[in-house]
């Protein structure tokens, strides 16, 4: 066991790339998640490792391609606004099939938005986000101790999957403190890279590249992709599933999962029999928590921070098999205990219809 | 019999897809030449745009990364940053560098990150069929100025590499052209201080090379070369602009 | 043996070389590669200095010099 530290989201996450191996993180300023950037402005540099402030988002997801494409464990991150600038940067190297992290910490939105959490980028994040058929691994963590595992995981998944993951976080996760305990400096062994462009010494030319004029040969590199993600949703879907006998579920990621978790205590308390689904990987998304309740569920309930997103996953998911409800805030209001219990309640009642 | 002159290694045999007269295919050469020159092919790699060389994966013998439109100096600074031994050169075309890639060009040279940038000024969009450039002359016609660039309308012509000379991360700027044998000799021997420059460490280097769109300007391969020496040479002079240790014309 | 030596299926006809010789003996054959092209040729190679300009001038590394 390692000792417990109290850090900020943020800066956590920061600490777990250093763990994780991340060797380049190119920043850009936007609020709420440059103690991210601030944080390894600091820290890399003592690990001999590259720091470095990008002239716009789509400078910094570019200088990422090219670090990642030269071998290099490779991370940015942003918020929303410039999460949509770098997704040109994102296409490309979801096309290359490079490995990168990018961190997402979500604030309100459309344009300018907010400076708030928000879970509004949902959409953008697993289905795709720039143009063609590409997606991205999505992680939706719901503590700080998750956002330093699941940025572990990340590093690891891009490498092994040759795929650029996202770590969607929100503006609260970033900013709130927890303890938190850390994997020690020296235990992540990084992957051979032999495809990567560091000089054709003693070996053929390599090339990074998302071009494929030949029609013939972009279906056949469109294949390749569609096979990986299917391997990935077979592989690597993740959630947390309470109460499996419940008649009721509450739907939530990230930071609403935490209140909606209180929401199911609290009915729980009056008796009711209620249960949370937690999806951990939003991209895959996890279809077989559903699977296992759905004989038995009469209702679900999603909460989210969006005018509805996860939502239509959550459809998809139930297949019409139950009611699926929606209940959410936007513009950075986090839904209350309160409001959740209460949105519950009517349904249980069957006051609510789908 | 003793060879004097022959294919450079750090070209792949492959046959461009440039068309008849293009100079694209000359400035290829340089660059394989003075690669070849340094012995760097083993620790070279180069980044293609987007635009007419966006195939120059395929033309030059050694590793390469293909960039987005605009993107080439931030992928340049990404790969040299995580390599910093390693040779990075980035190819750009006039569209692709002074247009959509303004931001990146400025702020790598103002970094001053340790990359050559071979920056192709044709003075039009090549590749999508002869649209107007910042680079595009007053008066020239194009697609998209059919009447002839008017300032009023369209804004002037950019010299982005006098820009680029300011920039005080710049190590090494020249303008330099291809239009004949004595002028595609002084392009190798910039191109060879721009790879110098970068080796030695001293900064950001780019080497500007007037070249010729016999298709899109609707002349013949050589009335191409005279026009570009006729009109663009005026418009933007030949020379050193920066060089380490040193300003002005060697 | 021949000075100058034309890889004529990269040829594309595109006149440049042919400027430049200062011996003047580039020209255009009546010769088409399979692509189409009339290519270059020189066929007085003993008027050839081996200067090697032509092949400095090709776009398309079709010329190699010897001497």
């Amino acid at each position: 066991m390692g000792e417990l530290l109290l850090m900020k989201g943020n800066e956590a996450i920061g600490e777990a790339a250093i763990r994780a191996g991340c060797q380049a993180y190119f920043a850009y300023p936007i609020t709420p998640q440059n103690e991210l950037g601030e944080y390894l402005a600091r820290r890399m540099p003592e690990e001999s490792r590259v720091f470095l402030q990008a002239e716009s988002e789509v400078a910094a997801i570019n200088m990422v391609y090219g670090a990642a494409g030269a071998g290099a464990r490779a991370m940015t991150s942003s918020s929303s606004p410039g999460i949509s600038l770098k997704q040109e940067g994102i296409s490309y190297i979801a096309a290359a099939e490079l490995p990168c992290v990018i961190v997402n910490m979500v604030r309100g939105g459309p344009g300018l938005g907010s400076i708030q959490p928000a879970q509004s980028d949902y959409f953008q994040a697993t289905k795709g986000g720039g143009h063609g058929d590409y997606r991205l691994i999505v992680f939706g963590p719901s503590t700080i101790q998750e956002l330093v595992d699941l940025t572990g995981l990340a590093f690891e998944l891009a490498d092994k999957y040759r795929n650029p993951v996202m770590i969607l976080g929100d503006g609260a996760l970033g900013q709130m403190m927890e303890p938190v305990e850390f994997p020690a400096m020296d235990e992540v062994t990084l992957p051979l890279k032999p495809w990567a462009t560091t000089g054709m010494k003693g070996r053929p030319q390599n090339v990074i590249n998302s071009l494929h004029l030949d029609p013939e040969d972009l279906d056949r590199h469109n294949a390749h992709l569609q096979e990986k993600y299917r391997a990935i949703a077979r592989q690597e879907v993740r959630y947390e599933l309470e109460n499996q006998d419940a008649d009721y579920f509450l739907v939530a990621y990230g930071t609403t999962a935490r209140v909606a978790r209180n929401a199911m205590h609290k009915a729980q308390g009056e008796g009711h029999r209620v249960g949370l689904i937690r999806p951990v990987t939003l991209w895959p998304f996890p279809d077989a928590a559903f699977a296992k309740v759905l004989d038995r569920a009469r209702a679900f309930l999603t909460v989210e921070m969006s005018a509805g997103q996860m939502v239509e996953d959550v459809r998809l998911a139930v297949n019409g098999r139950a009611p699926v409800h929606f209940y959410g805030r936007t513009g950075g209001v986090i839904p209350s205990q309160q409001e959740i219990y209460e949105a519950l309640i009517k349904i249980i009642q069957g006051g609510e219809k789908a | 019999m003793k060879q004097l002159f022959g294919p450079p290694r750090a070209l792949q045999e492959r046959p461009t897809h440039y068309c008849p007269g293009c100079t694209h295919g000359i400035i290829h050469r340089l660059i394989a030449e003075v690669i070849d020159e340094l012995g760097v092919q083993e620790k070279t790699i180069g980044i293609a745009p987007v635009g007419c060389s966006v195939f120059a994966y395929d033309y030059f013998n050694v590793d390469m990364q293909q960039a987005a439109h605009g993107r080439a100096p931030a992928v340049a600074t990404g790969i040299k940053r995580v390599l910093p031994d390693r040779v990075v050169f980035a190819y750009q075309g006039d569209g692709d560098l002074a247009s959509i890639g303004a931001a990146e060009i400025i702020h790598a040279a103002s970094r001053g990150e340790k990359i050559t940038v071979i920056f192709v000024n044709n003075t039009l969009y090549g590749m999508t069929g002869g649209q107007m450039a910042p680079t595009t002359l007053l008066t020239q016609k194009t697609t998209t100025s059919p009447l002839g660039r008017k300032e009023g309308q369209h804004g002037f012509p950019l010299k982005i590499t006098e820009m680029l000379a300011l920039a005080a991360g710049a190590a090494y700027v020249a303008r330099v052209s291809v239009h004949n044998p004595t002028h595609i000799a002084r392009t190798r021997k910039s191109i060879l201080e721009a790879f110098k420059t970068q080796i030695a460490g001293r900064g950001f280097s780019i080497v500007e090379v007037l070249s010729t769109c016999p298709t899109n300007w609707g002349l013949s391969p050589l009335e191409s070369l005279k026009w570009l020496e006729e009109n663009m040479i005026p418009f933007y002079p030949l020379g050193v602009l920066k060089a380490p240790g040193g300003e002005g014309m060697k | 043996m021949e000075r100058v030596v034309f890889d004529e299926e990269r040829c594309k006809g595109c006149e440049l070389c042919t400027a430049v010789c200062p011996q003047k003996i580039v020209h255009m054959s009546d010769r088409f590669n399979s692509k189409g092209y009339r290519v270059a040729t020189v066929t007085d190679q003993e008027m050839c200095t081996s200067c090697t300009l032509c092949a400095r001038t090709c776009p398309d590394v079709v010329i190699s010099v010897y001497r």
